[in-house]
């Protein structure tokens, strides 16, 4: 069997064209890796220009409301750009540039990758193009301009569902006609190897801060980590320094949509089944010939029809538990954050709240569990104002 | 066993490989497409299993498999269709798909069917050869031969994908995905110098191919032209009227003018 393999997940199903360039690109992030000189560089980004570390916040109000456990939010919404996709972006584009690569695309979803890559493309000086499905551009007009206003290309998908899946569909299309002076920074842990370990051990930076943030505050560990999961970045970066303690629940919340029993979800782990797609074996949402179904979330972030590999196992190793919430559920969670504590959440994050709301009484009064609040709701304000039947247009 | 067909391509002359998605517009047309194909020159045609998502396809491509899709096309299907075709030639075929539709029919299943229906070979530009290992233990037992890919960018993998080739092997003749290209700059002719170097394998080359001129060009150091998109295209503007024209067309490619 190939490299990067979580289980029997994971792999390298792309194109041969495209084969030279994932296995150097391997090689050049374990030198880089191990290289004091990009540590020192990455680690100063991190701290004086995306505002690491993030705050561990105790939501005291909700706490309260709730009447269970401790509630603590890990605030990625704080980041720069304003989720945590900057924490990778900022890897992979300075390991792009120590390898020599001038130009860097990549997929988005909702426009907080592609804002975020944007953003670490203007500080570093690559050229940047990134690529959104028509539908999504429109969901999300605001991160558009801004990636727009960063420098970036923006190319408007309009092969397949014009969604997520598609950007990523011609993203490789892309760096399949251009590999010279390109690299394509993937956005999720997801894709052949090796991005979904690049992508995580850029992302555990979350998990690193949140573990020693909670000792300090509480002296003990969390009953729970609760991350919302589309392709499962900032699930993972919250997850993996916790893997090891096996007393703490990883729960990961996914897109219902419109329920898991609808045709209107994008549940890769509650109704997706093993496949074989954009580079890795994984769960997908797909039909019974194998043909990737067409998946449907609120949350443009999380409107993907598979799940990272390494998430697919800890499924199956029953590491962590994956469950679905709806758009329902999402939205009155988005809500309630923002009443309660003020914050609002991006609607992404606002899955793995509604969960925590659902389940915080099951907990005892003296334990803590902790959130991760991938991003902030900004961009999410007037579809939401939508959603509750406010025409509000940005 | 069958005796696999491939080799009869490539005896003693160039091969011309014409590719067609199969259940576009339909799957009678399919059939009468593949004869007439034949009857125009092909010496073995590439038949696409429609997928959702065919990343290593351009636009053309793409078009035609979610045409077939929306027609209700399956793998099962196909392999009726193959199965009436095989009645009535012997040209060598081979499957052109994606790793999922594969893998979701069951590689067991799906290696036995084309060795059944007469399939001689299978294309899936989403395996590598780092990752064949998980289907090669079906596809030899039923001696389908899978088809490995150099692209451009192979370097130093050419000489360990071209020794353990079967069949013939698959040269992407630039960057990037199928689709109709004016020019073609990568230097061909060293990749494949190299492969024939270590193996006997034929090698053609596809991507970009659909003048008669680029053909005579790529036969001088290949042994086959692979055309995909430039024929889909005829059959996307005429439907199930497409026959004559796509004869018409392959003839003038084979004749290289």
């Amino acid at each position: 069997m190939s490299k990067g393999r979580f289980g029997i997940f994971g792999g390298q199903y792309i194109p041969e064209t495209l084969m030279n360039e994932v296995i150097q690109l391997e090689e050049l992030y374990e030198k880089y890796k191990k290289d004091e000189k990009f540590n020192a560089e990455l680690d100063f980004l991190l701290k004086k220009y995306a505002g690491r570390p993030s705050l561990l916040y105790f939501a005291k109000n909700m706490t309260e409301d709730l009447g269970g456990a401790r509630i603590y939010l890990k605030r990625e919404d704080l980041n720069h750009t304003g989720s945590h996709k900057i924490n990778n972006v900022l890897g992979q584009v300075l390991l792009a540039k120590y390898m020599g690569k001038t130009r860097i695309i990549a997929e988005t979803g909702a426009g907080q990758h592609g804002v975020a890559t944007a953003t670490a493309a203007a500080l570093l000086g690559l050229e940047c193009e990134i690529f959104m499905g028509k539908e999504d551009t429109e969901r999300q007009a605001l991160n558009v301009y801004r990636m727009e206003l960063l420098g970036a290309k923006v190319h408007a998908v309009t092969s397949g569902t014009m969604t997520l899946k598609d950007a990523v569909n011609e993203a490789m299309r892309e760096w399949a006609t251009r590999t010279e002076d390109t690299l394509y920074v993937l956005g999720s842990v997801m894709g052949p190897h090796p991005f979904p370990m690049i992508v995580r051990d850029f992302q555990s930076i979350i998990s690193k801060e949140a573990r020693a943030q909670i000792l300090e505050l509480e002296s003990k560990l969390p009953k729970a980590v609760i991350a919302c999961v589309g392709g499962g970045s900032n699930a993972i970066g919250a997850f993996y320094n916790f893997i090891n303690d096996k007393e703490v629940r990883l729960i990961g919340a996914e897109a219902a949509g419109k329920g898991v029993d609808t045709e209107l979800h994008a549940a890769s782990m509650t109704k997706g089944t093993l496949g074989i797609f954009h580079g890795m074996k994984s769960y997908f949402c797909q039909d019974e010939c194998g043909q990737i179904a067409p998946v449907y979330s609120i949350s443009a972030g999380l409107d993907y029809p598979g799940v990272g590999p390494e998430h697919a196992f800890l499924k199956d190793s029953k590491r962590a538990e994956y469950v679905p919430v709806t758009d329902d559920e999402a939205v009155d969670a988005f809500e309630y954050l923002s009443r309660k504590e003020g914050i609002i959440p991006a609607i992404e994050s606002a899955h793995a709240v509604a969960h925590t709301i659902k389940i915080a009484k099951e907990f005892d009064k003296n334990d803590n569990i902790i959130i991760c609040l991938s991003g902030r709701g900004d961009k999410d304000v007037a579809a939401i104002a939508r959603y509750r039947g406010r025409k509000i247009f940005e | 066993m069958m005796e696999n067909r491939i080799k009869n391509a490539f005896e003693g002359q160039k091969a011309f490989i014409p590719f067609i998605s199969a259940g576009d517009p339909d799957l009678e047309s399919t059939e009468e497409f593949v004869l007439a194909l034949e009857e125009a020159g092909a010496d073995l045609i590439e038949l696409g299993i429609p997928f959702s998502d065919p990343i290593a396809d351009g636009t053309v491509i793409q078009r035609a498999n979610l045409r077939a899709l929306a027609n209700g096309v399956t793998i099962e299907k196909i392999f009726e269709t193959v199965k009436h075709v095989r009645t009535k030639t012997q040209i060598p075929l081979v499957f052109l798909t994606y790793l999922n539709p594969v893998f979701k029919y069951g590689y067991e299943n799906f290696f036995e069917k084309c060795a059944q229906t007469g399939i001689d070979g299978v294309i899936i530009p989403d395996i590598p050869f780092e990752e064949q290992a998980e289907i090669l233990e079906y596809s030899e037992k039923n001696g389908v031969h899978v088809i490995s890919f150099l692209a451009p960018t192979s370097n130093d993998r050419i000489e360990k994908i071209a020794k353990n080739a079967k069949g013939f092997i698959y040269v992407a003749s630039s960057m990037g995905v199928t689709g109709v290209r004016s020019e073609i700059t990568t230097n061909l002719a060293e990749i494949i110098g190299r492969a024939k170097k270590v193996t006997k394998t034929p090698c053609a080359v596809g991507f970009g191919i659909n003048t008669p001129e680029q053909v005579k060009e790529i036969e001088k150091f290949a042994d086959g032209a692979i055309v995909g998109s430039a024929i889909v295209k005829i059959i996307e503007e005429y439907g199930k009227e497409a026959t004559e024209h796509i004869a018409k067309y392959v003839k003038s490619m084979k004749n290289r003018g």
